[in-house]
């Protein structure tokens, strides 16, 4: 009886032991799937302007409604800095998309209301490309372009 | 847990412009270690920056934006005083919040 007992308590307390990490263990798990759908996997895993701008749904144009800002040379292929922006309000999408990057697709930036249309980070280039900065502006891509010369690359190595 | 973020948001006029420098590894998955095995990408896919409760910036990155990265952008309508919060999201679920007052 007592035998019994101690073996019941020692299983229902294993199951909750159990229930418990997995709850613990499942609830990031699940924020994490909430915020990776926000992410546009396809998009990221295109390798050509083209396919990018197909992923974010038109044909890309040249326009000189976009501004890039990038330098000629760049020393150092793991820093660069590089802008986007444009004066067009019907844009709601800014993407900085790098040419011979394994990915080319490197940053997607939403242009919400009240907020400029200007965005500048830093991105890593393997190697002298082409730096194209695309505007989204219903199923219409724009795009500007410019040549950045690297002479230490940023990726492998 | 990464390290905090360092925010700055300067308010000239109604205009804020906010820089920020985000501390991550920013791994592309490319990268080879010192054993010769690819370091498995690790980096911020998600992130988004918030002024009052209201979104002033929303940001999806791939793995080719640096180490420690830096963003900059500008927003209406802020003053001195108000709240800018940022929060950023990796590949591996990591996450990380922090805010700084517009000067």
């Amino acid at each position: 009886m007592t035998m019994q007992r101690r073996q019941f308590v020692q299983t229902s307390s294993g199951t909750t032991a159990l229930a418990l990490a997995a709850a613990a263990g499942w609830l990031p798990a699940q924020n994490a799937m909430a915020q990776a759908q926000a992410w546009n996997k396809g998009a990221f895993e295109t390798k050509t302007l083209a396919e990018v701008a197909k992923a974010l749904g038109g044909t890309a144009v040249e326009s000189k409604e976009i501004s890039l800002k990038a330098p000629e040379i760049a020393e150092n292929g793991n820093v660069v800095r590089i802008g986007a922006s444009t004066t067009n309000p019907a844009i709601t999408q800014l993407a900085l998309v790098i040419e011979k990057n394994p990915n080319a697709l490197t940053a997607v930036f939403d242009v919400l209301p009240g907020t400029a249309a200007d965005f500048e980070t830093n991105v890593k280039m393997g190697q002298s490309s082409n730096v194209y900065a695309l505007g989204k502006m219903g199923d219409k891509i724009v795009y500007a372009v410019k040549e950045v010369k690297v002479t230490l690359g940023g990726c492998g190595g | 847990m990464a390290d905090p973020m360092r925010i700055r948001a300067q308010a000239a006029g109604d205009k804020v412009t906010v820089r920020v420098l985000v501390s991550h590894d920013m791994e592309s998955g490319q990268r080879r270690g010192a054993d010769g095995k690819v370091v498995p990408a690790h980096f911020i896919q998600t992130i988004n920056a918030t002024h009052n409760g209201k979104t002033v910036m929303s940001a999806q990155w791939g793995p080719a934006v640096s180490k420690n990265p830096f963003v900059q952008f500008s927003f209406t309508g802020g003053k001195t005083g108000d709240k800018v919060v940022v929060n950023w999201v990796d590949n591996k679920g990591d996450k990380r919040t922090d805010e700084a007052a517009v000067v």
